[in-house]
């Protein structure tokens, strides 16, 4: 059945969005104000189901590129999803059925909503993550040998550049170029695929989870525990974060975490490893979650996901993971998002068998 | 400027507005605490009538007048006296897909609003132009709506990177509709457009606010003969001068805690502590590093709008010395019967158990009669370990790094405050702790502060450290501070992730002495100035 993405399910959005960074993704809030307005001038765009479009019929995935300092400033105008959408018509000769978001996780699971309302076009229920990553070909489309050309990029002068790059590594190098000269940041599209493809190859039913974990936040008594038990996720420790270390390399943010057990969890002492982020949870040495499951530090009272940037000394959180998609649990996902591909010296192990095991 | 002899200084809180007048010396010479009226200046009235009415107080020797107050904030709230703004955004083609202020709750929306627009133009994070300005778009909105805005508020993209487009358009402002009062984003806010620009707009809206007060006050003080030096405490803990003030009212919105942990500090001649303000409803705790009030690492909410002004971190909890304890329950708070303590509490002969007879009740307070709240003492000590508790759990909060720390207690309900609080290596309880927030506006010296992005030229990193902290004594010394004295008290680097170019934002703060103080009072402020500023360098980030 057909569903609409109103006010509500966009408020619920953001919160699910904001948690399925799993640390990263940026803050969902100006997606959410773009989608608002959008909905609010244009009514509300659908969300469909891969089942509910014709085989043939394309979909866009696409969000923003660039730099968290200049989107908080060089807010988009909101005709970029239009020209992508344009643009990739004219080069593939098909009409494109449906907008998706690349990435779920935080501010670009909203973005793409806001350009599908305003041409009408609905929403698949699906994404390429299901999480939040850092890098163009760290998504499912890759993994299921789809091309990420030709991507297009835009801004909001109405600049346009088509990318032919042989593989994703060149793609995420030639747009992360391109988008400083754009001023810092930009709107793009990858990895265009068919309903068919789309069915083995993104993250099915992702959006409709985030409006679910944020409806299932919305008045709880105990939103902690109206998560965990929406999302079957494992509550790691309830704590206060007891020291934060954090730089900035190269772009990245990298550091760790260290939460201190309260309460039941009195003596215990979790650390998180982030890069943007939340990678690996340790207690004494023993692996609790890795990537590519989801690592959420989450605000205890509030349930609020916190982003790796904002944890600071003293808060009062609760640690969860919960499971990724299958489809990154494979050989190939792995090689992208295991372990040993953010230099982990380990095998990756699903996080019902770790903190399943130690539960 | 006058040559400082005696100052008054004034903190207007949610409970009572307190007045202190310091000599030259930095002596309290007399502080007198009264109820806070509905329309504040009442109580303001009060308060300097009733200090400089202090025996032995000459207020002839007055020559400055500080004042704190939150009556911005409650302005906002209350949507009262607030202008209709014109408010101008330059950043077309970009930022159109969230028009300005979108999220505001519609009523305050209607009520400032005299229209809004969005007009080509801005600058990009490495300097070049967005799109080239368009003044004549800038003319034709004014033309609109020229008939029915009171003030103007100008907000460019990327105006902490470079103001020129904002002081463009407010050449056309000038040149359309002669003098009303305009509002540039780039002397308000840093980086994040929607926040700044709500700062912005807020503070078109607050001209009015703030000289209702500013004249309410020199009313006050005509009516003693003074017309002293007038000066308003900012959300930081220093001063501006009047005309500043009057020019950018956001800057004092929240002045009031500042005010406590800057007073706390001078108090105890203590640079880097923890800092507790126990007042009548609420308990405020915050850090005091290298002098002054920590500030929050991202922006604040007044009345439902995001801002990105800073403000001092503060862990704020519905306990004070009126908070109400439920005798069938047990249960404390968040009702306060505030100011009317002295009637109502069980020791002054009330009817209502209050953390004040908690206090009494376990021996930390000698008020009132004990024998009143003899039938309620368990119930009462139970009370009082769970207000600990939370006290205790908030210091927690605040503190950015494990290990105990030392904690001033301040403010009328800080007796409130037990002697051993874990986390916590000693309680400091300084002579006139009760005074601490007027006394904090009255002692605070006057700062500038820069906040925005450079961009790494020749001259290295070093080439732009110096023009932020150039820029910033000079903006110290415009809001009124001595040249003499200006020094940098804070600087900060922040590098920008994602981003080639070699950009940096850097957040400097210098503050001086306030200007025409006398010589000898000017040794020791600048004696202990330059320690502060020294420890403040050395734990700068490189």
């Amino acid at each position: 059945m057909k569903r609409l993405l109103d006010t509500a399910s966009l408020r619920a959005l953001a919160r699910g969005c904001a948690i399925l960074g799993a640390g990263g993704g940026g803050d969902p809030y100006l997606g959410l104000l773009q989608a608002l307005q959008a909905t609010e001038g244009f009514g509300p765009a659908p969300l469909v189901d891969l089942d509910e479009l014709p085989d043939d019929s394309l979909i866009m995935p696409c969000g923003g590129i660039g730099a968290p300092t200049v989107s908080i400033e060089k807010i988009e105008n909101g005709d970029e999803g239009a020209r992508l959408r344009e643009h990739l018509e004219y080069m593939t000769g098909n009409r494109v059925a449906a907008l998706m978001s690349a990435e779920i996780g935080g501010s670009n699971g909203l973005l793409p909503i806001s350009w599908a309302a305003r041409m009408g076009l609905p929403v698949v229920d699906a994404d390429g993550m299901g999480r939040a990553f850092p890098e163009i070909p760290q998504v499912t489309m890759h993994l299921a040998g789809i091309s990420p050309s030709p991507a297009i990029m835009t801004d909001e002068r109405g600049n346009l550049v088509v990318f032919r790059a042989i593989s994703g590594h060149w793609m995420e190098r030639l747009e992360r170029a391109a988008a400083v000269e754009f001023g810092g940041a930009a709107c793009s599209t990858e990895y265009t695929l068919t309903v068919a493809q789309a069915r083995g190859a993104t993250v099915r039913n992702s959006v409709s989870l985030a409006i679910r974990i944020g409806e299932s936040l919305t008045g709880a008594a105990n939103p902690v525990a109206a998560l965990i038990s929406e999302l079957g996720a494992y509550r790691l420790v309830a704590g206060k974060v007891s020291d934060v270390e954090r730089r900035t390399t190269k772009g990245f943010v990298r550091g760790s975490v260290l939460v201190e057990g309260l309460g039941d969890d009195a003596g215990r002492l979790i650390r998180l490893e982030l890069q943007n982020e939340n990678l690996v949870a340790l207690e004494r040495g023993r692996v609790l979650a890795s990537v590519p499951d989801l690592i959420s530090v989450l605000d205890s009272e509030t349930a609020d996901a916190i982003v790796t940037e904002r944890v600071r000394y003293g808060q009062r959180v609760t640690v969860i993971a919960f499971g990724c998609d299958p489809i990154w649990r494979s050989d190939a996902g792995l090689a992208v998002a295991g372990p040993r591909a953010f230099g982990y010296d380990f095998d990756y192990l699903p996080v019902e068998e770790l903190a399943g095991a130690a539960a | 400027m006058q040559q400082l002899d005696c100052r008054l200084g004034i903190d207007v809180g949610g409970t009572n507005t307190d007045a202190v007048i310091m000599d030259p010396a930095d002596r309290v010479l007399a502080k007198a605490k009264v109820a806070c009226t509905p329309d504040i200046t009442g109580g303001i009235t009060a308060a300097i009538d009733a200090v400089l009415r202090t025996p032995g107080i000459d207020p002839g020797q007055i020559t400055h007048v500080m004042l704190g107050t939150t009556h911005a904030t409650n302005a906002v709230l209350e949507r009262r006296r607030l202008r209709r703004v014109a408010v101008i955004r330059i950043g077309g083609p970009a930022t159109y897909s969230i028009r300005p202020m979108f999220e505001w709750p519609r009523d305050l929306a209607n009520v400032v609003s005299a229209g809004e627009t969005i007009v080509d133009g801005g600058i990009e994070f490495d300097g070049r132009d967005l799109s080239p300005f368009d003044g004549d778009a800038v003319a034709r909105f004014l033309a609109e709506v020229g008939g029915t805005a009171e003030a103007v508020a100008i907000a460019s993209v990327f105006a902490p990177v470079s103001p020129r487009h904002e002081l463009l358009a407010a050449e056309v402002v000038k040149r359309e509709l002669g003098e009303i009062p305009v509002s540039l984003s780039h002397e308000i806010g840093s980086v994040g457009l929607l926040e700044r620009e709500n700062a912005t707009i807020l503070n078109a809206a607050l001209i009015d606010v703030a000289r209702d007060v500013a004249s309410a006050m020199q009313a006050a003080l005509a009516a003693h003969g003074l017309q002293p030096a007038t000066f308003f405490a900012q959300n930081d803990g220093t001063l501006m001068a009047l005309d500043h003030a009057l020019r950018y009212p956001v800057l004092t919105i929240g002045s009031g805690p500042a005010n406590s942990i800057r007073g706390a500090a001078f108090l105890t001649d203590t640079t880097d502590s923890l800092v507790v303000d126990v007042g009548g409803t609420s308990t405020d705790v915050g850090v005091l590093i290298n002098g002054f009030p920590r500030e929050s690492s991202h922006g604040v909410e007044i009345g439902g709008i995001r801002t990105n002004f800073r403000m001092p971190d503060l862990v704020t909890i519905a306990l004070g010395g009126g908070s109400v304890i439920s005798l069938e329950t047990g249960r404390i708070g968040p009702q306060s019967v505030g100011y009317r303590l002295q009637t109502e509490a069980l020791v002054f002969g009330g009817a209502v158990a209050t953390l004040t007879d908690s206090a009494v009740a376990t021996g930390r307070a000698e008020l009132g009669d004990p024998g009143l709240i003899r039938d309620h003492q368990e119930l009462l000590a139970d009370a009082a370990r769970r207000a600990d508790a939370r006290l205790a759990d908030a210091i927690d909060r605040v503190k950015t790094a494990k290990g105990d720390r030392s904690l001033i207690a301040v403010g009328g309900g800080s007796i409130l405050v037990p002697d051993e609080i874990p986390g916590v290596s000693e309680v400091i309880r300084p002579e006139h702790f009760d005074a601490a927030n007027a006394i904090g506006a009255a002692i605070a010296s006057v700062s500038g502060n820069v906040d925005r992005i450079f961009h790494i030229g020749a001259g290295g990193r070093q080439a732009v450290l110096d023009e932020a902290r150039d820029e910033a004594r000079e903006h110290a010394v415009a809001a009124g501070a001595d040249p003499g004295t200006v020094q940098t008290v804070e600087i900060e680097e922040i590098p920008l992730a994602y981003l080639t170019s070699p950009a940096i934002r850097i957040r400097v703060k210098a503050a001086g002495a306030l200007g025409g103080l006398q010589e000898q009072h000017l040794q020791a402020r600048l004696a202990r100035q330059s320690r502060v500023a020294r420890q403040s360098l050395s734990s700068a980030s490189p």
